[in-house]
């Protein structure tokens, strides 16, 4: 029987926001790479919210975009919406939302990918992984690796790489051979979609279930695990009353998801979003009916994320809530079909249409499609090194909810970094890992494969220690130049880069050398915008500092700044943004110092690496847990390590004793 | 967090009453932060102008503020100390040891002023590790250095637990209750701002930790009095019911006016007093349930101070001399046999039925004369205790000082951290400051009750606030 037979430097099976990225990455690095996908209408595909950011993802997504990413590029051009949350908040947790038009983020994510060179497209289900075993006689590692059985009954190589992936075959039987794989399969392997007793084996929107590649990955040595989400119901705009609901618009001024845009470039008209609530009647539908949820039932047996319950979890769990608020969302500008925010459900239809019909606004609300619980497969990220590439499968990489996370941004960075790391595996070259005091993308990995995540893990501000200098706005500030290096941020952007770089560092040390002495003029301009006067001279940094002063308004009191506005450097490059820079810098100065000085503290244990090879059964003084969870998660560095629960800072000081670090 | 590069010290000495105390210092600001404490007694001595391996004479003294633009400055000790540059001392760091006059006070106040100048107590045998860590000793101890470091570290997560009191713990907690609820709360509004409202939360949250600085403010003075933990020589006194336990216990407390601290706030079965005889801290147990008539009960009692014993460094074993010797004392003189003991044959005052030969051939320990109601024999005995400190046979164990003094630092940093919230609060600045140094105060009193953070912040948002769209 013939066969189709190809080869390239990589696959990428699945094209989610994960797959997307990964692809996208590993083509623009020069890696002749194909991507799979059960169907090429649900490229980058938005199954759940019709939005791209929000508090802490908005993060994500800038940072995604600061590494040479396309999340960014694609939201500026098909939001119809923005907003940036938590404005009067610090600049840390400034977050960015925009609403997507679902079908147009698709289609436009689609072409790019279309017109990337080395990228190849394909409408195939991905059956079965082609996984080598690596013997003895072709592998010298292994050989001196001797297999040991200790007190523990744990048996533990010192070298942990047993197999390597060589391609993957599709449900044809048609083989793609490759160095490298990056398995981005979200919520489609071994999918079921669920509302009330109806159970479909299908991905989300009726497309199909990956229902092979499971059994492969089992038979492999991988084990899987059941993770479970779900998603409200979408509702015709025709009939709701949106007179009894709060409109919700985007806000006035835009700012870009990437740094390669302006304001003026993606300005655009924005459609509104709805607040409504739910109220006692609703609950009481819900209470009512709770008996024949399948989460209730336990018909479900995943495990779903208490950060995005159902609306019966939220009644079930918060019963002194009288109400819940319900955000009712367009789809696109091109459907009637509206996102019901904060409903989803898995109770079964006629419940669903009683409950949404008892919320202010939705009355007469028909149904387009039924809120529902998806379960999936997935992995424990534990087997994952930070690189996302698997401990025990050389060249096999996993990314997005694969990977236990949940969320389009989430999935996104993740894809990203596989694809990064992939093509450096190519390459020759070290992978690019990014530490906690990096980025959000560096919380986002070192969470997922150093801690025991129980459920679908999303990104929140709260994770990142070092946050203050983790910020939106500073994204390219901290990774353009690691993008550029890798070789996914063009020349000319990158030039651009390190201009707007230089402006802040010389216009931060030039206000905090040029001083402003307590005369008239600079007193009544500090009455005038009331400001305490100076009892001695002080710095234009120093006034800056006050919170009713800002770089803009200090203008007055700066005699050089006209002068310096005419030089070359800050013609052409000095925007607003730089000027938001210096005045955070400047503000937040002793808090930022003291967050500088934490980093520094953390950066000395993250450099103590740790072998490949070391065998925990030699470190005697480990508590059994702990050797029991170093065995297991096998942390590249002492500070990884330090964060894995179950290892006391007893230990750390044994194994830095035993590795001489 | 664990740090490898700052500056530790630590009582290199025994925590005994006696001879010469030294406080070892290392790391890259050892002489700096030493220098800040020290006055030599000729100009130009000052520490960073010695040569390795040299000494100076001086005075260490606190600065306790400024008066009319006057340091006040007041001598805590003279000492000599001893300056070894790196790389040629035992941690390959710089390193300053301060000898001093001894006495656990004058040690902890030394130790105390490093500590706020910059120094941080040393982890349980941090030395050796930094000397190996370092180079200075070699492979082949490395074992030998781990066996140290683990076995340190879980006498001291013992002792701080077993030491604790219930009612601490239960402050404490408490404490941390208020921080993760009111962190967690303002994290949801963060993660969630269509949702959870900040508006005037800043003012409650100010009230809430003024009541927090209070109480973090009254530990720490509790701490500075030593009633955190037990410290001293954890003495037990022994006998059989009616041989005179409570009248000698009395005696030793009436007589000497001794700082006598019934440990308020903890149910307790044994009665436990705090006592300083000629300057050596003892820290007596009494059993309670002897005192009891009811001879079941008498029983439970000698089961307990048996309990007691095991764990005591020191051992009062009351004779009545005005009986003979019984199964009670038998049994009691069997089980410490090896223990440190001193054997107080009471009621000298009455005819003596038990002879000194009848004891000692069951049990060889010093035996003291002594009667409670003349009160007599007294003077013998503490002249016994003195020697047997002085002379090292007699101590007691540092960990529990030192757990003491890591509690004080940790409730020092959250009160500070504390103070950090409510000066953020003050300027104005956005609620997502505060949580930062909650979370430090938070981390700082779990390492008191021994509790790692882990995800209990991501744990609490979900639990009290319902997230998510």
């Amino acid at each position: 029987m013939n066969t189709i037979e190809e080869t390239y430097d990589a696959v990428v099976v699945g094209a989610g926001h994960a797959g997307c990225e990964a692809a996208l990455a590993l083509a623009r690095m020069g890696q002749e790479t194909i991507i799979f996908t059960v169907s090429m209408d649900s490229v980058a595909m938005m199954p759940c919210n019709p939005n791209i950011g929000g508090s802490s993802k908005g993060h994500l997504v800038r940072e995604v975009d600061a590494l040479g990413g396309e999340m960014g590029k694609n939201i500026d051009k098909t939001y119809i919406q923005s907003k940036m949350l938590n404005r009067s908040k610090g600049p840390a947790v400034h977050s960015l939302r925009a609403q997507a038009d679902k079908a147009e983020y698709t289609r436009n994510m689609r072409m790019t990918m279309e017109n990337t060179e080395h990228l190849t497209l394909r409408q195939a289900e991905v059956s079965e992984l082609i996984i080598e075993n690596i013997s003895n006689a072709d592998n010298e590692v292994v050989e001196n690796n001797i297999v040991e059985e200790n007190t523990d009954g744990l048996k533990k190589s010192g070298n942990n790489v047993k197999q390597k992936i060589c391609g993957v075959r599709t449900k044809s039987g048609a083989s793609y051979y490759a160095k490298t794989v990056i398995l981005c399969t979200g919520v489609y392997l071994n999918a079921r979609c669920i509302y009330g007793d109806v159970v479909n084996h299908t991905g989300p929107n009726g497309l199909s279930a990956a229902t092979y590649l499971s059994d492969s990955m089992l038979n492999a040595g991988i084990p899987l695990r059941r993770f479970k989400t779900g998603t409200p119901a979408r509702i015709d705009k025709r009939s709701i009353d949106f007179s009894k609901m709060e409109e919700q618009k985007g806000d006035e001024t835009i700012v870009p998801f990437s740094f390669t845009n302006t304001e003026e470039g993606i300005k655009r008209e924005q459609i509104s979003c709805f607040l409504t609530y739910t109220n006692e009647k609703t609950h009481m539908i819900i209470r009512d009916n709770i008996d024949r949820s399948p989460l209730f039932s336990g018909a479900i047996e995943g495990t779903g994320p208490r950060y995005c319950p159902s609306i019966e979890d939220k009644v079930m769990k918060f019963a002194d809530k009288d109400r819940h608020q319900v955000f009712v969302e367009p789809e696109g500008e091109f459907t009637n079909e509206m996102y019901i925010g904060g409903m989803s459900s898995s109770l079964p239809e006629d419940v669903q249409y009683a409950m949404y019909r008892s919320v202010p606004g939705l009355e007469n609300a028909r149904i387009v499609r039924n809120a529902y619980a998806i379960e999936y497969d997935c992995i424990s990220a534990l087997l994952l090194k930070p690189s996302l590439e698997f401990k025990e499968v050389e060249g096999l990489f996993s990314a997005g909810q694969m990977n236990g996370s949940s969320g389009y941004e989430e999935a996104a960075a993740q894809g990203l970094m596989a694809g990064i790391n992939a093509a450096r595996k190519l390459q020759g070259k070290e992978p690019v890992v990014l530490d906690r005091s990096e980025g959000y993308i560096g919380v986002l990995i070192d969470d997922l494969v150093t801690k025991e995540t129980k459920e679908p893990y999303r990104m929140m501000t709260s994770r990142a220690e070092y946050r203050l200098l983790l910020r939106q706005d500073n994204a390219d500030l901290r990774l353009t130049e690691i993008g550029y290096e890798i070789g996914l941020i063009e020349e000319e952007r990158y030039q651009h880069f390190c201009k707007k770089r230089e402006l802040i560092e010389k216009e931060v040390a030039r206000l905090s050398e040029t001083m402003v002495g307590a005369n008239k003029g600079v007193q009544t301009f500090l009455e005038e915008n009331g400001s305490t006067i100076l009892k001695t001279a002080a710095s234009l940094a120093d006034l800056i500092k006050r919170p009713e002063l800002s770089y803009e308004l200090v203008a007055p009191l700066d005699a050089e700044r006209e002068t310096l506005m005419e030089m070359p450097l800050y013609r052409e490059s000095f925007t607003k943004d730089v000027a938001e820079q210096i005045n955070i810098e400047l503000k937040y100065d002793g808090y930022i110092r003291r967050q500088r000085s934490q980093v520094e503290h953390f950066k000395k244990l993250e450099k103590k690496r740790i072998p490949l090879d070391i065998d925990y059964n030699n470190v005697h003084n480990l508590r059994k847990e702990a050797r029991q969870k170093l065995n297991e998660i096998r942390p590249e560095n002492i500070g990884q390590a330090s964060r894995i629960s179950g290892v006391s800072p007893a230990d750390i000081s044994v194994l830095m004793i035993y590795l001489n670090v | 967090m664990i740090n490898i590069s700052d500056t530790i010290a630590a009582v290199a000495t025994g925590m005994n009453q006696g001879g010469i105390g030294i406080i070892r210092v290392s790391g890259k600001q050892a002489i700096e932060i030493a220098d800040s404490i020290f006055i030599p007694n000729k100009k130009g001595k000052e520490i960073r102008n010695l040569s390795s391996y040299t000494a100076a004479y001086g005075n260490i003294i606190e600065n306790t503020g400024l008066e009319k633009n006057n340091n006040i400055e007041k001598v805590i000790d003279e000492v000599i100390v001893l300056v070894m540059r790196a790389p040629s001392t035992y941690t390959k760091e710089d390193v300053v040891e301060i000898n001093c006059h001894g006495g656990t006070q004058v040690m902890k106040q030394i130790l105390h002023l490093l500590l706020r100048n910059g120094a941080r107590l040393a982890e349980p045998g941090e030395f050796t590790k930094r000397a190996f860590l370092n180079g200075r000793i070699d492979l082949s101890q490395a074992e030998s250095v781990m066996d140290l470091v683990s076995a340190k570290s879980d006498l001291a997560v013992k002792t701080a637990l077993s030491q604790l009191k219930g009612s601490l713990k239960e402050k404490i907690e408490n404490l941390r209750g208020k921080l993760i609820h009111n962190i967690a709360y303002i994290e949801s509004a963060l993660d969630d701002p269509e949702h959870y409202d900040l508006d005037g939360f800043s003012d409650t949250l100010d009230e809430l930790l003024m009541e927090m600085e209070k109480e973090i403010s009254h530990l720490i003075q509790t701490a500075e009095d030593g009633k955190i933990m037990k410290e001293g020589i954890h003495t037990v006194i022994l006998g059989k019911p009616n041989a005179g336990k409570s009248s000698i216990l009395n005696v030793m407390i009436g007589k000497e006016r001794a700082i006598v601290t019934d440990i308020a706030g903890t149910t307790r079965d044994t009665l436990e007093e705090f006592i300083s005889i000629h300057g050596i801290p003892l820290n007596i147990v009494d059993t309670a349930g002897i005192r009891n008539t009811d001879d079941v009960v008498e029983k439970i009692g000698v089961d307990k101070s048996i309990e007691a014993m095991e764990e005591a460094d020191l051992i009062l074993f009351i004779i009545d001399a005005s009986v003979t010797l019984d199964e009670n004392d038998f049994q009691i003189m069997d089980k410490i046999q090896d223990k440190q003991v001193i054997i107080l044959r009471n009621k000298s005052d009455l005819d003596y039925v038990v002879k000194k030969e009848e004891i000692l051939s069951r049990l060889d320990k010093p035996i003291i004369d002594i009667s409670a109601k003349e009160q007599t024999g007294f003077e013998d005995f503490y002249k016994l205790l003195n020697d047997m400190f002085f002379h090292g046979s007699l101590s007691y164990n540092d960990e529990v000082y030192i757990t003491n003094m890591r509690h004080k630092e940790a409730l020092e940093e959250s009160l500070r951290s504390i103070q950090l919230v409510r000066k953020s609060i003050a300027d104005d600045m956005p609620e997502d400051f505060y949580s930062i140094d909650m979370m430090a105060a938070y981390e700082r009193l779990g390492y008191i009750i021994g509790e790692a953070v882990e995800d209990d912040l991501v744990d609490t948002i979900f639990r009290e606030f319902c997230m998510g769209k």
